[in-house]
């Protein structure tokens, strides 16, 4: 691949304040295509709710400088996506503190790469508990919480690897595939509530999951898009931006690719 | 107001019942309207009514009004 179409700035969106007055949530928002994201909502106008579950004191920085930033009300909330309980917590907190959920952004997620006939039931488990339970019911009770206000928005962040699977990546595959299914069939059901739902699949993305490869495979992944580069977790955040806004209105149940053409 | 009169206020608001229709007694599935569509309705009418949040169990075991009634009152207490 010889052309290469340079990524944009990673700065703030010019998405104005189009999403003033809502109230947005992002699981797994500590870093990467989460924090990016959390970024885009909070520029936009949106208050918003930042989860994670690994390091409380970074993640509170983080809100607070988004904040003092945005202006924007930001709330670092931590919970754990493989535990049911925490999870129907933080949406008594959002519950408590803003009473009202516009924007659902699912986030959270694992990738633990193994053969076939090396997958051991705890990395089943806790692969599947975290990227898929979690997201069930997360849109659950997101669901719950938009249905009491003029509806919402929804975006659930699949993967390339769920629509087109990957060797060594049997679990991650079928989680993010299962994520697929959960957007399709939520659309549909939740259509009438005025709460949209849609995915994105993003591709070879420079984040912390791709940095643990061997140069040989990265360099093979990289070879494999025509755009010519890895993608930014900002740009995937444009996207998520979209389909949050009022710019997406019509479109629920889709699964907008991130992926610079990649072929898998 | 009490909760059980909050309560058939939103009970027939959410399924169209005339305003003197009995709910007392009424089960899940009972009238058309009470269905899987109509019972997360209901949940969310009596969520805002009561500006709470039901855990899934509750929502499930929720199969009746009386049931709705003690769900509530055990969020809100008898009179809220």
């Amino acid at each position: 691949m010889s052309a290469t179409v340079a990524p944009p700035s990673d700065g703030a969106a010019p998405a104005g304040r189009a999403l003033e007055g809502r109230v947005g949530l992002v699981t797994g928002a500590g870093r990467g295509i989460g924090w990016a994201t959390a970024g885009r909502l909070a520029r936009a106008g949106a208050r918003v709710v930042l989860n994670g579950h690994t390091d409380p004191e970074g993640l509170a920085a983080r809100a607070a400088a988004l904040e003092a930033e945005t202006g924007a009300r930001c709330l670092a909330v931590m919970a754990d996506m493989a535990r049911p309980v925490e999870i129907a917590g933080l949406y008594r907190t959002i519950h408590a503190t803003f009473g009202r959920l516009d924007i659902l952004v699912g986030n959270a997620g694992i990738l633990e790469d193994a053969r076939l006939g090396m997958i051991t039931d705890d990395s089943l488990e806790r692969v599947m508990q975290v990227n898929l339970h979690a997201a069930i019911r997360t849109v659950q009770l997101a669901a719950r919480l938009m249905r009491r206000g003029q509806g919402g928005a929804m975006v659930l962040v699949s993967s390339i690897v769920g629509l087109r699977g990957n060797a060594g990546q049997a679990v991650y595959a079928a989680s993010k595939a299962g994520l697929i299914g959960l957007t399709l069939s939520a659309a549909k059901e939740l259509g009438p509530d005025r709460i949209r739902v849609n995915a994105v699949a993003p591709g070879y993305i420079e984040t912390d999951m791709i940095r643990h490869l061997d140069p040989a495979t990265d360099a093979a992944r990289r070879a494999a898009i025509p755009l010519g580069r890895a993608g930014q977790a900002g740009e995937v955040a444009d996207a998520i931006l979209f389909l949050v806004s009022d710019s997406a209105a019509y479109i629920t149940g889709q699964v907008l690719g991130v992926d610079g053409g990649m072929i898998l | 107001m009490s909760v059980r009169n909050r309560l058939l206020r939103v009970f027939r608001d959410v399924l169209d019942l005339a305003p003197e229709s009995v709910v007392e007694g009424l089960r899940y599935r009972d009238l058309p309207a009470w269905n899987s569509v109509g019972h997360m309705q209901l949940v969310a009418a009596i969520e805002v009514e009561f500006d709470l949040m039901l855990d899934t169990e509750e929502i499930i075991a929720m199969s009746s009004f009386e049931d709705a009634e003690r769900t509530v009152e055990r969020h809100c207490g008898p009179a809220v």
